[in-house]
């Protein structure tokens, strides 16, 4: 068995709203400098930094798996991940097809910048990605799980794009494999606030817009650092699992 | 104003099964699209108005036994979701009307705020 430190929530420069130090070396460099072993790259509706991110961990060590911070018709924001960029790339034709063709306004919303592995300019992305696709929250749980992939809602207990406070509570038909709490939360608040969540197997996420957002609190014990295993390990199957380490412990 | 009126003058779209709607009194209006605030917001045996067609609507217009939920802009809630409305007794209506277009008609019809 593996004990690794994950996050699952990162932004790159291609999300609007990511510092502009969000760049891949810059990323793998501040993870393994803070003892993580794997991270998620979750840009809003977009997946094309991955590889470079991926490129940039190269040997490093640290797993870099394919993501997205996917918005849905409701406005809910939810995690899509991914083992291989291939299925990710896959994913944003779906996504892609289903985003209003609306420019970015870079001066209101900031710029979005495809860059390569060490950071340099590779083009912009003029489409507008900070907004709500046209698929449901169901649609995009049953898409992303046909194509290999997992769903876990985005900061559920969040006003603003959260599951809880867009749909009042987390649908029971949808088998979610876990659910992100935002990191200013301790789980044991968010379990007192919304009791529902004692249900479901938490993690939190960095969130990370910035360097420092990276914290990787969730210790995994798997036996690979693939979905399987993790999802395996939400399950707390065959003496793996998954918790939240406390912050005083990193 | 029974809901059979607000349906006929407001030529909305019945996507649950028919029943006697003369016989439902709605007691005012309310309109929002993030559910935890309907939860807390809208009144009993009130109608609401979103462009939410998750299937959590339903649970949502149960615990307020809501007389109907009109949804917006042509949002169309799945069959699973009109088969749970079906289910709990909650009246779904379309329109392709906005949200803001159905409020200000249902307050001409005399539907308030409660």
């Amino acid at each position: 068995m593996l004990t690794l430190r994950a996050e699952f929530h990162v932004h790159t420069v291609l999300s609007p709203c990511a510092e502009l130090e969000m760049l891949p070396p810059l990323i793998v460099m501040e993870a393994l400098e803070r003892g993580i072993h794997l991270i998620a790259i979750t840009d809003h509706n977009a997946t094309g930094n991955i590889r470079a991110v991926q490129k940039a961990a190269a040997g490093t060590g640290l797993t870099v798996l394919p993501g997205m911070e996917l918005q849905t018709r409701e406005e809910v924001h939810v995690l899509c991940l991914f083992d291989q960029p291939e299925q990710a790339e896959k994913w944003q034709e779906v996504v892609s097809s289903c985003l209003p063709k609306m420019e970015n306004r870079p001066g209101f919303f900031g710029d979005q910048l495809l860059v390569d592995e060490i950071g340099e300019f590779v083009a912009r992305e003029s489409r507008l990605l900070l907004t709500s696709t046209s698929l449901s929250i169901d649609e995009v749980c049953q898409q992303v799980e046909g194509l290999g992939g997992m769903v876990i809602p985005a900061h559920v207990n969040r006003p603003a794009n959260g599951l809880i406070s867009m749909l009042g509570f987390v649908p029971p038909e949808i088998p979610f494999s876990a659910l992100e709490i935002s990191r200013h939360l301790k789980p044991s608040a968010a379990v007192a606030l919304h009791p529902q969540l004692a249900g479901y197997p938490l993690i939190q996420g960095g969130d990370a817009h910035r360097l420092e957002d990276l914290r990787g609190v969730n210790q995994l014990l798997v036996e690979a650092p693939t979905l399987a295993e993790i999802k395996l390990a939400f399950k707390k199957s065959g003496g793996r699992s998954a918790r939240i380490l406390s912050t005083s412990t990193l | 104003m029974n809901l059979a009126e607000i349906i006929d003058v407001l030529k909305l779209t019945v996507l649950t099964e028919k029943k006697d709607f003369s016989a439902i009194q709605p007691s005012g209006g309310y309109a929002a699209d993030l559910l935890s605030c309907v939860m807390t917001g809208a009144p009993h045996n009130g109608i609401w108005l979103t462009l939410q067609a998750h299937g959590n609507i339903v649970a949502v217009a149960a615990l307020l036994e809501l007389s109907a939920v009109i949804i917006t802009e042509n949002a169309m809630p799945d069959q699973a979701t009109i088969n749970k409305a079906n289910m709990e007794d909650v009246t779904l209506l379309s329109t392709a009307e906005t949200t803001f277009t159905m409020a200000g008609k249902l307050w001409e019809l005399g539907l308030r705020a409660v």
